[in-house]
């Protein structure tokens, strides 16, 4: 079974419904340890050789975060600077990750209408997200597309309900390994796939 | 004389030790193990006390003038403002519905309509020191059930007023002797025209209101800067004893003035301080009144006429059950409320024997008749208890609604509690931190000025000593979530954290400590969460200084915390070695070089010694990656 550990970047979880919903669901599920960097670093002082310890338990890294200004927020981006150390991480022998799988778990306000060519923000979220992609690949880790909860705006309490069973769904489809390969790198986001599908209740 | 009075108290006391602990061991109230403790060693049973237990019933009847005003001191006047509606509507739906059908059935048993009158009022009474002892108890004054008996104990506690002033007017024949009683009568306010009474109640009202405002708490913050002890306690009996004295000089309830002065003192600093000082007197006294009613429990009344007795006792206690069941109906408790409250007030109460005696001495009331109704009271008193225990063990579990299933949440919200101990400097500045974020927490200080000082600051700020006991648990410590010392001098210090490390093991607890020799100390109780006072301040400084000389802030501020961090993490290995001198210097030698080494290796990932740097564009990046100038 994969352990999965979830780097929960929110400078402003206690009003942020979606992620509410979501990190409520999902908190106790068994095999995932969810890491609250701002809780952890209020000081923004990440300590490496936790953080080292942690990744090396895991076998799936999901970076999640809030999409603030088409990126992540600030001490998440701090981690990656601090903790993906040249000769560890990346480099020459810099193996610690490799045969991992990363991916980013993100809310925006905006709906996915608005992140295409046409739209007034002008390029996908896939786009968006290469800063990441090439950060994982270059550390020799599995990228997966995101998982997105958009237009969190609008979005009802029941909405947000499915998000979060959808995303414990993730959580256990991940954890089973077999991700296979064909399918899901046609989708934009992981949400998609027909493994994550519910029923919507009426 | 003297060699009596030992002997007497020699009685009370030791039966009270030895039946009290035994009705605890049984899970009962302390009140049911003083009343039988009375049982037993009245003139039926024992026989060691015998007339003499009507006269220490009413001496003991102060206990509930202190029990009230120590209730009084709980209640803020704008929350007894806000309930007056529930106490004059339950209080005055309870006493009037069951007098009318108390009346109706004594008048038909054949008594005269002035002693059915007489009678009714006196049973339609619970008792305040029954229902609210037990209440305080077992913590309940919080629920719906703890408040609405308070309402309506407080609403008897005043209608008893008026009740003891129809009285005399239902007879012709004048007085004969005079009883002495705390309950006054032909007192000084009967003497007046009803329109000069009722003036005379209101300034007596307003005076207690003035003084204790005005006069109480000036006179208690001299008394504490002498800071004896037993000058408070005999300041916070003066306090009670005059209020109760003016109040029956003018003839009103001296337990509704205690409670009135009460109300007045409890937005005080002095509120725990008094608390924590009456608390004994209360207790005791209290003790000794059940006692006495235990005592003076007539067995001959009982054996003679049984049957009537125990009709008259079911009777009158279903009667008031079933209005008080009504009146909780009518103001929609919930099931389990309305019944924990219909069982608990269902007694005839302490009033009921100076009602009856009053009456009897005006002969409205035959002495047989007296002798009977006084021990139904009796009775009705002491299987109250039974009969409310028997309701929480028996009949409650087999009931659904449980009132605190509701409240969890909102209780966390709002009554998460905090005790600050010392509100100097250091302690000050956490509680405005505090209060700036909304947590607004119990504060105890020892030094009166201060205390003075920042009340006027707008501070809740309570004079006394943290490390006692009594004022601590008055001050609310077995409910607290948090307690934070920051206390200066390092003994008080160790004296408090010993006692809450003993007495409260699971109240989570920060502590100030004045060096890293009182953190030792501190560690080795088991304490964890413990706040040196000189750390932070002097690494910011030493972080600054390296700024003057020229390094890079954010530089020298990463490893200022780190610095911090791992000093406190060798502080507690050194803690175990402190004790021998040789091998601490030793272990804290090679703990400072080992902190110099980990912080110079911190150094390298914050890129500040360019020379050893591994990380983000360094020499060796460099050199492995050839001649490519990315950083990534």
């Amino acid at each position: 079974m994969n352990q999965i550990l979830i780097l929960f970047a929110h400078p402003k979880y206690e009003q942020s419904r979606a992620n509410q919903a979501l990190i409520e669901h999902i908190k106790k599920t068994e095999g995932v340890t969810i890491h609250d960097l701002y809780q952890q670093y209020p000081d923004y002082n990440i300590d490496v050789y936790i953080e080292k310890d942690l990744l090396q338990d895991h076998d799936i890294i999901i970076w999640h975060h809030p999409f603030y200004w088409y990126s992540c927020p600030p001490l998440l981006k701090q981690w990656i600077d601090m903790v993906l150390e040249f000769g560890w991480a990346y480099g020459p022998g810099g193996n610690a990750l490799s045969g991992k799988v990363a991916m980013n778990t993100i809310t925006t306000g905006g709906t996915r209408e608005v992140y295409c060519s046409e739209g007034y923000n002008h390029y996908t979220i896939g786009e968006f997200l290469r800063p990441f992609e090439q950060t994982a690949k270059l550390c020799k880790m599995d990228y997966l597309p995101p998982f997105s909860v958009m237009g969190t705006h609008r979005l009802t309490e029941n909405d947000l309900g499915s998000y979060a069973q959808q995303y414990s769904l993730l959580l256990e489809w991940l954890k089973k390994g077999d991700l296979g390969t064909g399918e899901r790198d046609n989708c934009q986001f992981i949400n998609d796939i027909p493994e994550l599908q519910i029923i919507p209740s009426t | 004389m003297s060699g009596n009075f030992l002997f007497q108290a020699v009685i009370y006391l030791s039966a009270a030790v030895f039946c009290v602990p035994i009705a605890k061991r049984f899970g009962l109230s302390s009140v049911l193990g003083y009343l039988f403790a009375g049982i037993l060693i009245g003139p039926f049973v024992l026989g060691f006390i015998g007339e003499e237990g009507e006269d220490i019933l009413h001496f003991a009847e102060f206990g509930v003038v202190m029990m009230l005003f120590l209730i009084g001191l709980e209640i803020e006047p704008k929350n007894f403002w806000k309930m007056r509606k529930t106490i004059a509507g339950m209080g005055g739906m309870q006493v009037f519905l069951s007098m009318l059908i108390l009346y109706t059935l004594f008048y038909f048993q054949g008594y005269s309509w002035q002693a059915s009158l007489c009678v009714s009022m006196a049973l339609s009474l619970s008792s305040t020191a029954i229902v609210l002892q037990t209440i305080k108890e077992k913590n309940l004054m919080e629920t719906s059930f703890g408040s609405s008996s308070f309402s309506i104990l407080l609403f008897q506690d005043i209608i008893v007023i008026p009740m003891l002033a129809i009285v005399p007017l239902l007879t012709t024949r004048t007085i004969q002797g005079d009883g002495g009683h705390s309950m006054g009568h032909s007192t000084f306010l009967e003497s007046l025209p009803i329109g000069l009474e009722a003036f005379v109640v209101l300034l007596s009202v307003a005076l207690v209101i003035v003084v204790g405002r005005y006069l109480l708490v000036p006179l208690l913050r001299l008394v504490a800067q002498t800071r004896l002890r037993e000058l408070f306690s005999a300041s916070a009996l003066l306090i009670v004893i005059a209020i109760a004295y003016v109040m029956e000089l003018v003839g009103l309830s001296p337990a509704l003035g205690a409670f009135l002065g009460g109300v007045v003192l409890a937005n005080s600093e002095f509120k725990h301080e008094l608390e924590s000082n009456l608390e004994p007197f209360k207790g005791l006294l209290l003790g000794l009144f059940f006692i006495a009613v235990g005592a003076s429990i007539n067995f001959n009344v009982i054996t003679n006429t049984p049957i009537p007795t125990i009709s008259v006792v079911v009777g009158v206690m279903a009667i008031k059950a079933l209005v008080l069941f009504l009146v909780a109906f009518i103001f929609k408790m919930k099931t389990d409320q309305r019944i924990l409250l219909t069982v608990a007030l269902a007694q005839v109460g302490e009033f009921a024997f100076v009602l009856l005696s009053f009456t009897n001495q005006l002969n409205i009331l035959e002495q047989s008749q007296l002798d009977f109704l006084l021990v139904v009271t009796a009775i009705s008193m002491t299987i109250s208890p039974i009969l409310s225990l028997l309701t929480e063990r028996w009949l409650l579990p087999k009931i659904g609604t449980k009132e605190s299933e509701e409240r969890p949440m909102d209780r966390v919200a709002n009554k998460q509690k905090v005790i600050i101990v010392g509100f100097g400097h250091f302690g000050s500045t956490i509680g405005r931190f505090l209060r700036a974020n909304g947590v607004h927490a119990t504060i105890l200080d020892h030094d009166s000025n201060q205390v003075d000082l920042l009340r006027k600051l707008g501070f809740e700020v309570y004079y006394g000593d943290a490390t006692r006991e009594d004022l601590l648990e008055s001050a609310g410590v077995g409910e607290a979530d948090l307690l934070i010392s920051a206390i200066d001098n390092p003994d008080t210090t160790l004296e408090l954290a010993g006692i809450i490390k003993r007495k409260y093991p699971n109240l989570k607890m920060m502590i100030r400590a004045k060096s890293r020799y009182d953190a030792y100390q501190l560690i080795t109780m088991g304490i964890d969460s413990i706040y040196r006072e000189t750390i932070d301040t002097s690494v910011r400084m030493a972080c600054d200084a390296l700024f003057q000389l020229g390094k890079r802030k954010y530089t020298v501020y990463r490893q200022g915390q780190n610095f911090i961090k791992y000093d406190e993490a060798s502080m507690r290995r050194l803690a175990e070695e402190r004790l021998n001198s040789e091998k601490y210097i030793f272990k804290a030698r090679e703990e400072i070089a080992q902190q110099e080494a980990q912080l110079k290796e911190d150094l390298k990932r914050l890129g500040g010694l360019n020379e050893e740097d591994q990380a983000w564009d360094s020499e060796i990046m460099r050199e492995k990656l050839g001649t490519s100038n990315e950083e990534t």
